[in-house]
């Protein structure tokens, strides 16, 4: 059977949702411990600095169970200054928890797209460690609305 | 400057005619100001730019009055175009009464309305697009609508766009973009671009499903010797504002990162001048325009904001050209090494009583609106009152809408939307089919009625709230406060969501609002999907029919912190 490329993606969102909810079933939001911890974790004592890596998301989902976001972080890809892995969090859903990309130099970037939901206005987060343990991050808040009465 | 210079002259003209205009007749003030004192300009190089932007379906003239409450936040407060009334003509040194306090400001609205009479009218602006192009020649203009062109009339509705397409048409516009143009739905808003004789630009529209550029982004233009690129920006929260499962094939955004790669591709492609043509909002292009280097002009649109010198923000000019054909703004560029040397503006305010209407354009006005005339012409009743729209928190024209919702559909609360289109009608005027569409002619009219919680409201209040009043622009939408009848409430707009709104009372009986207990309320104009209930129009059609003399009393329902 050929896959669709819209078969495709749907596989890709579907996995991407896994992640975020998968195993997940906790009834409260996440709690900025939670988010932190899970910082410190990836950190692994390194202190997240800013620059390197760029997320990108909507200011205003357009849709909170969709929301596109992309990320990228500058680097040859090759030596110490290898893009290891990148970590995303929400901090407002039930378990911040995104997806963590990993890399390696036959990646040949540090770059990746996928689709999230978000339970309500927060924060993403996106971090990057390099592999010489340096570890960068970037945030956007994004806005979950009601909407409908701009014009 | 030259530019402040020569606009303040043409200001000094336009106030002396006017300096007694208290007590001028309006054949008076008529014979004064001429045709040429509004299109004459000294000119500044070679190119000129035209733009005219949120028609809303306005073909022919109307009164349309400007908001008395424009509210704005954080660094942006007291700065246009949030300023209005006596403060706004201050700030622009214009005399009190005069044509151009009537054009742009709302103190004696419904007077200045009887002495200049309506403004618009697009056989008028054809007047004034072939003026510019027999003065400076076809090749040097370049003529660019921001969009909100085809939705806001009985005639567009009935046509789903089709009239205004075809009026647009015979304008020759080089460029568009769109926001309320997407409510006709995917299909007919690919119907009607395939038969456009010039660009429909989106830099910021993508195909939802596989996240790609779905419209041309941008357009090189050879006008007046030199290159002009032009990048198209429809609204950016198009699927939040209005019904995203009208066209879910589109994505929108602002995108800012895309603005900045167009900007480059320009440039290296040989661009001289690099122009935005923007429906996001003032304060999201005064924003936009101080992250994004190297845009020479963004042509402002969706707020509705009709200012009357450029804005300066990191060199580039922000031209705000108000709405429903009120105004055109011509820009005048003096282009050398790529580079814009000099420049000069002018906000063209088009009086309908002056500028002569374009024989051709009439006639097809005329052509396009004959099979609807005698239901445009169906009188519904008559206003005691000015009724307006425009305002950050109420408009006369809304508290009938309210009435009518809550008489109608038997609610305790009504809602309706803070649209920032809908026209005005003077004290003693009927009430037509038209004027009413004017109002409320949209694709999701649905008036609903349904049961909410006392803190459901309030979330929609704060949502709403924090659209129009979030400290950070990008996080904002445009419109103006949803208005709500049968219920009052405080609103202190410096606060972040969720503290904005307190003090909400039903305005029967002054109970206040419980959290947990459920309210019946109507309302219309929503994006959800399977939204039932009868027509906005209807509704207030009906209520007109037993209440048809319209007297409106002033609102001091919403208590506003500043």
């Amino acid at each position: 059977m050929n896959h669709t490329r819209r078969q495709m993606l749907a596989f890709t969102a579907g996995a991407a949702g896994m992640a975020a909810f998968g195993f997940s079933a906790l009834p409260a939001l996440a709690d900025a411990d939670a988010t932190q911890k899970a910082i410190d974790e990836f950190a692994a004592g390194a202190t997240p600095a800013e620059g390197r890596i760029s997320l990108t998301a909507p200011e205003i989902a357009e849709n909170g169970n969709t929301v596109p976001i992309s990320v990228e972080v500058e680097s040859a890809m090759s030596g110490d200054d290898l893009c290891e892995s990148v970590m995303i969090l929400a901090d407002g859903n039930p378990n911040p928890d995104v997806c963590t990309f990993r890399f390696s130099e036959l990646s040949g970037a540090a770059t990746a797209t996928t689709r999230m939901r978000l339970a309500k206005t927060q924060n993403v987060i996106a971090l990057a460690r390099m592999k010489d343990g340096t570890v960068y991050m970037d945030r956007k808040e994004v806005k979950v609305t009601i909407g409908g009465c701009g014009g | 400057m030259i530019n402040r210079r020569e606009f303040l002259m043409a200001g000094v003209a336009l106030t002396a005619i006017a300096g007694g205009a208290g007590t001028w007749t309006r054949a008076a003030a008529q014979q004064t100001l001429t045709e040429a004192d509004l299109l004459d300009m000294a000119p500044t190089g070679k190119l000129s730019i035209l733009h005219i932007t949120d028609i809303h379906a306005q073909l022919r003239p109307v009164y349309f009055r400007e908001p008395s409450v424009n509210l704005g936040v954080g660094p942006v407060a007291g700065l246009p175009p949030h300023v209005t009334g006596a403060d706004f003509l201050g700030l622009y040194d214009i005399e009190p009464g005069s044509p151009r306090a009537y054009a742009m400001t709302s103190p004696d609205f419904a007077a200045l309305a009887k002495t200049y009479g309506r403004m618009g009218g697009l056989d008028r602006v054809a007047t004034i697009v072939k003026h510019v192009r027999a003065e400076r020649g076809d090749d040097n203009v370049l003529l660019l609508d921001g969009g909100d062109t085809w939705q806001g009339s009985y005639t567009a509705q009935q046509t789903l766009g089709g009239d205004m397409v075809e009026v647009m048409n015979a304008l020759k516009p080089d460029a568009m973009t769109g926001h309320w143009e997407f409510t006709y739905g995917t299909e007919r808003v690919q119907e009607l671009i395939e038969t456009l004789p010039f660009a429909f630009l989106g830099s910021n529209i993508y195909d939802s499903e596989w996240d790609e550029p779905a419209f041309d982004a941008w357009k090189m233009f050879e006008r007046g010797g030199v290159n002009v690129a032009v990048i198209g920006q429809a609204f950016p929260y198009t699927p939040i504002a209005n019904p995203r499962w009208m066209f879910p094939e589109w994505s929108f955004g602002i995108r800012e990162e895309d603005i900045a790669a167009h900007v480059e591709e320009a440039r290296e492609a040989g661009a001289d001048v690099v122009v935005l043509l923007s429906h996001n909002g003032f304060d999201v292009d005064r924003k936009l325009a101080s992250r994004v280097d190297g845009i020479d002009i963004i042509l402002t649109g969706h707020t509705h904001d009709a200012i009357p010198e450029p804005v300066i923000v990191n060199d580039t000019l922000l031209i705000a050209s108000g709405s429903n054909g009120k105004f055109v703004s011509r820009i005048d560029l003096d282009v050398a090494d790529g580079k814009v040397t000099a420049y000069a503006h002018r906000l063209i305010p088009v009086f309908s009583d002056i500028i002569t209407p374009d024989a051709e354009m009439a006639a097809l006005i005329d052509k396009v609106r004959e099979p609807f005339s005698a239901e445009l012409a169906r009188e519904l009743g008559t206003t005691d009152s000015l009724l307006y729209r425009r305002g950050n928190f109420n408009g006369t024209y809304d508290d009938l809408f309210c009435q009518a919702l809550i008489a109608e559909r038997d609610a305790q609360i009504s809602l309706s939307p803070g649209f920032r289109w809908g026209t005005s009608l003077l004290p003693g005027q009927a009430i037509t089919v038209e004027d009413l569409h004017n109002a409320c002619a949209m694709t999701y009219p649905a008036a609903y009625r349904s049961s909410m919680s006392g803190g459901l409201i309030k979330d929609i209040l704060e949502d709403v709230a924090d659209n129009l009043f979030n400290v950070d622009p990008y996080y904002q939408q445009g419109g103006d406060m949803v208005r709500v009848g049968g219920m009052g409430y405080t609103i202190d707009i410096n606060k972040p969501i969720g503290e904005r709104i307190s003090d909400m009372t039903l305005l029967d009986g002054g109970e206040a609002i419980d959290p947990e207990k459920e309210y019946v309320v109507a309302g219309w104009a929503s994006v959800n999907e399977d939204t039932e209930g009868p027509p906005i129009w209807s509704v207030v059609e009906d209520y007109l029919a037993g209440n048809p003399v319209v007297t409106i009393e002033e609102n001091r329902s919403v208590k506003v912190k500043t």
